[in-house]
């Protein structure tokens, strides 16, 4: 049963493009792809100089080669072998200083752009007036952003490997992250401390927009769902089954905060924190069994028929 | 008993019965054969840990996988971790200093041979208790750094953590016992003539490895019991969402954590530094420096610990700081790789498997550490730490570093242990085998961490690269399977008709190649007189001594 259900599972991963922290998309990826290089230029010369000179010796004093005599060499070469390490970890230590001031400045008491809260294992965005989101994070490219990060239970890190620097994210602490990025598109990364089971399906995605395409988006994301006079089966069923004690959909009774914000779930494209695709059936199989879909995660099998699973479906499809 | 025979190659009494061989290593105190007892420890160990590790690369071959199941994947690769550096890495070197520095020093026991036994017996039970925790509900599931809140029962419900406190406070006891001891046998047991600026290399490390683990010790120590506290009388030390701190957890497992680093690699730079000597057959180059810098290294290790935690947000000031220290270890390093580099230049160097090993380590061990160069460049961690590139970084330094000094060792010691030769062309298969299937495991993984694999995920979608990537690793940990089965039939084939190794089969520089091979009981008959850093080739060489 359980080999089955994974196998089943096997082919819903959403796409996700070739990712490498060298394509700087952010301004801080970019100077930290700088010291990088010059990082990988010096760090391979002392590489091929001690494999050079290693093989010239292996290579000229070897038992059968080599005379009886033995050459001493001479007190002269302890002073290069201080002299070069040191030069290089203080031309290092300067770029790392610079550097830091540049991507990591005081957040002083500037507004945060955005509030990310890691939970077990999704991710909670909460934007100014309040609007929420979840594990789909939009963001505006082209400014300096201020990223606040919190959590509501272990120790997470925020990682989109091409904006560049981590940060992880500690209870009872507010860290904050800059981030500039260069062009709109979607990022993709992940929880980078170990934080449990579902580690390994803590995704990150992130959309940027441009300014006006994020305006619209953080408009829409906002507005409750639509009042509906004669409800759903789906509704009802969502309403009486308790999903509302963790789930919230503005607009409704259901005001939960435990688990991520539903209002506008059918317009994501993922689900549960990048794991899969977001369609029906992807959903019904979750609802159906999410201890095998996700193990460990927080939410519970509620025993639905197929029915109700199958209208429970609809009407979250329907949260456009 | 071990008995003297006419041509100086021991043999077991072969009347005594299989129970009373064993009832003896139970009951001794002699130091070598705890040693070997902490070699033999290490070895069972090091086949559950190296099981661990193939059963995580089987897990990770392919995108998707289902073999494990997390819950099954965070109990391995914690055990993985824990294992390795608690339960074998440590035994491993333990076992070598307790087996040759009474030996190297011309002393006849430990200074407490009792004290000696319980050590060892103790860290062999914390071992064992922490593997009882399979049967008693479940492993430690939160990494071998255990982080709150995640260790806290809220998070991990099973009991396999508080098995972690108490296997890891047992083995704590052994190590403090341990150092001890060899700080007290070091200084005080010489025989006449070593002075300190005389001790061979291996002694003088294996003295400052031992003032590490006295200092260092004692955070790990506390942070368990904190943590038990915690767990089993509701403690708020770490439980964060009763206000304890997180952060706190971090800070005392580091400030233990990082001079662990160099507690398992300093003893190893002692065997390198051997190895090196004697096949190239000269003298070491810098000795005065070499020793320099190892207490510089033990000074610095207790102010680095932040470089494992620059990610969580301490500020630039205190960043920039931990920065700086970290780097200043790349100093002393790098002297040291010089240093064996001129000891063999003009030399005459002779490629046994165990100056294959040593000559290694230069390459694998120069890698891992300019990769951790990288960890102290502060923009460069923040991109790099909690990837796979971690891993490979921690891999080529344990690995290269520490296993491959260990595996010199054996090459190295094993005809003074055993009397016998261990097969040199069975050791090249070893070797080679061992070192193609390393690089292949864990040089990829760098590529990995470039893009983007954060480490300890029991599984990952299919992102382009990934799967081929992870599959040749895979590959190489079972080539490193394969050369380990290799090695330990090696070792039991010359155990039974290895060549006899005599006293000095290497034309070796220090005291414990004087004596018989095994020793007898009391170790030396008698003992030259040292006048140099090179006593035994003072003895050989009469016309030619060394000037101090």
């Amino acid at each position: 049963m359980n080999w089955l259900l994974f196998a089943k599972l096997k082919n819903i991963s959403p796409n996700i493009p070739y990712q490498n922290i060298l394509h700087s998309s952010s301004r801080q990826a970019e100077e930290i792809n700088h010291i990088e290089l010059y990082f990988c230029i010096a760090a391979g010369t002392m590489l091929l100089l001690v494999v050079g000179i290693t093989i010239y010796i292996l290579l000229r004093f070897r038992e059968s080669k080599a005379g009886d005599k033995r050459i001493i060499p001479g007190k002269i070469w302890e002073l290069p072998m201080l002299i070069i390490p040191t030069v290089l970890v203080a031309v290092f230590f300067y770029f790392s200083i610079t550097t830091m001031a540049h991507i990591n400045p005081d957040a002083d008491s500037r507004t945060p752009d955005v509030v990310i809260t890691a939970h077990q294992w999704w991710w909670q965005a909460t934007y100014p007036g309040s609007i929420e989101a979840a594990n789909e994070i939009h963001l505006p490219a082209g400014k300096p952003l201020l990223l606040k990060l919190v959590t509501a239970d272990v120790v997470h890190d925020w990682w989109v490997p091409q904006f560049g620097n981590k940060m992880d994210i500690i209870p009872l602490q507010d860290n904050y992250l800059w981030l500039t990025i260069k062009e709109p598109g979607e990022y993709y990364g992940t929880c980078s401390e170990f934080c449990g089971l579902q580690h390994a399906n803590m995704r990150i995605k992130v959309i940027a927009e441009t300014q006006a395409g994020f305006d619209t988006w953080l408009h829409k994301n906002g507005q409750a769902a639509p009042p509906n006079k004669n409800k759903t089966i789906g509704e009802e069923l969502f309403m009486a089954k308790t999903c509302g004690d963790c789930h919230r959909i503005n607009g409704t009774a259901a005001k939960g905060t435990t688990g991520p914000d539903l209002t506008h779930i059918g317009s994501r494209a993922t689900l549960l924190a990048g794991m899969s695709i977001n369609d029906k059936d992807n959903l019904k199989r979750w609802l159906k069994s999410p201890q095998h879909v996700k193990p460990g995660a927080y939410m519970p099998d509620f025993l639905l028929s197929d029915s109700s699973i199958n209208d429970l479906a609809d009407y979250l499809q329907s949260l456009k | 008993m071990i008995e003297q025979s006419e041509n100086n190659a021991t043999v077991q009494d072969p009347y005594q019965p299989w129970s009373g061989r064993i009832l003896q290593c139970l009951s001794s105190v002699d130091h070598k054969e705890i040693g070997i007892m902490y070699l033999i420890m290490a070895l069972l160990f090091f086949a559950v840990g190296g099981t661990e590790a193939l059963l995580m690369r089987t897990q990770l071959a392919i995108a998707d996988n289902h073999f494990l199941g997390p819950e099954a994947y965070n109990q391995i690769f914690t055990m993985h971790g824990v294992t390795m550096i608690f339960f074998v890495a440590m035994p491993a070197l333990f076992g070598l200093m307790v087996y040759i520095i009474p030996l190297m020093i011309g002393a006849n026991d430990m200074a407490f041979p009792r004290l000696n036994a319980f050590s060892f017996w103790i860290t062999f039970f914390g071992g064992q208790l922490l593997y009882f925790s399979f049967a008693a509900g479940g492993a430690p599931n939160a990494g071998w750094f255990n982080y709150a809140p995640l260790n806290e029962t809220f998070y991990s419900h099973s009991n396999g953590i508080n098995y972690y406190c108490m296997g890891l406070l047992l083995a704590g006891i052994g190590s403090v016992t341990t150092a001890v001891n060899i700080v007290v046998t070091i200084l005080t047991m010489r025989v006449e003539g070593m002075t300190l600026r005389r001790l061979p290399l291996f002694v003088w490390m294996s003295l400052v490895n031992s003032f590490l683990v006295l200092a260092a010790l004692p955070s790990l120590n506390a942070a368990l019991s904190m943590l038990l506290l915690d767990r089993l009388l509701d403690a708020h030390f770490f439980r964060t969402a009763a206000g304890g701190s997180a952060l706190l957890w971090q800070h005392l497992f580091w400030v233990f954590g990082h001079p662990e680093v160099y507690i398992v690699i300093l003893p190893a730079f002692g065997i390198y530094s051997e190895v090196f000597q004697v096949f190239s057959q000269k003298k070491i180059f810098g000795y005065a420096f070499i020793a320099a810098s190892t207490v510089a290294i033990a000074l610095l290790a207790f102010g680095v610990w932040v470089h494992h935690m620059f990610a969580v947000g301490l500020g630039n000031t205190i960043t920039g700081f931990f920065a700086a220290s970290s780097m200043l270890i790349g100093i002393p390093t790098g002297v040291k790789i010089f240093s064996w580099l001129a000891t063999m230049y003009g030399g005459r160097i002779k490629l046994t498997v165990s100056m294959l090993f040593a000559v290694a380590f230069l390459i694998e061990f120069t890698i891992g550490g300019l990769s951790g160069i990288a960890f102290s460049i502060v923009p460069i961690d923040l991109q790099l730490t909690d990837t796979y590139f971690v891993v490979a970084h921690m891999h080529y330094v344990f690995v290269g570093g520490t296993v491959f000094g260990i595996f010199a060792a054996l090459f190295y010691w094993f005809p003074k242990m055993s009397g016998r030769m261990l097969d040199e062309t069975l050791g090249k298969w070893f070797f080679w085998l061992f070192v193609i299937g390393f690089n292949l495991t864990f040089f990829l993984q760098h590529f990995l961490g470039l893009m983007g694999m954060a480490r300890r995920v029991y599984t990952y979608p299919e992102i382009p690269y990934y799967t081929i990537l992870n599959m040749l690793s895979s590959a190489g940990a079972y080539i490193m399977g394969i050369a380990t089965l290799l090695l330990l039939y090696n070792v039991y084939r010359s155990l039974k008709k290895g060549k006899i190794a005599g006293n000095d089969p290497w034309n070796a520089f220090t005291l414990e190649w004087y004596t018989a091979s095994p020793p007898n009981e009391k170790n030396f008959d008698d003992v030259p007189l040292v006048s140099s850093r090179r006593a035994l080739w003072d003895f050989k060489n009469p016309d030619n001594r060394d000037e101090d």
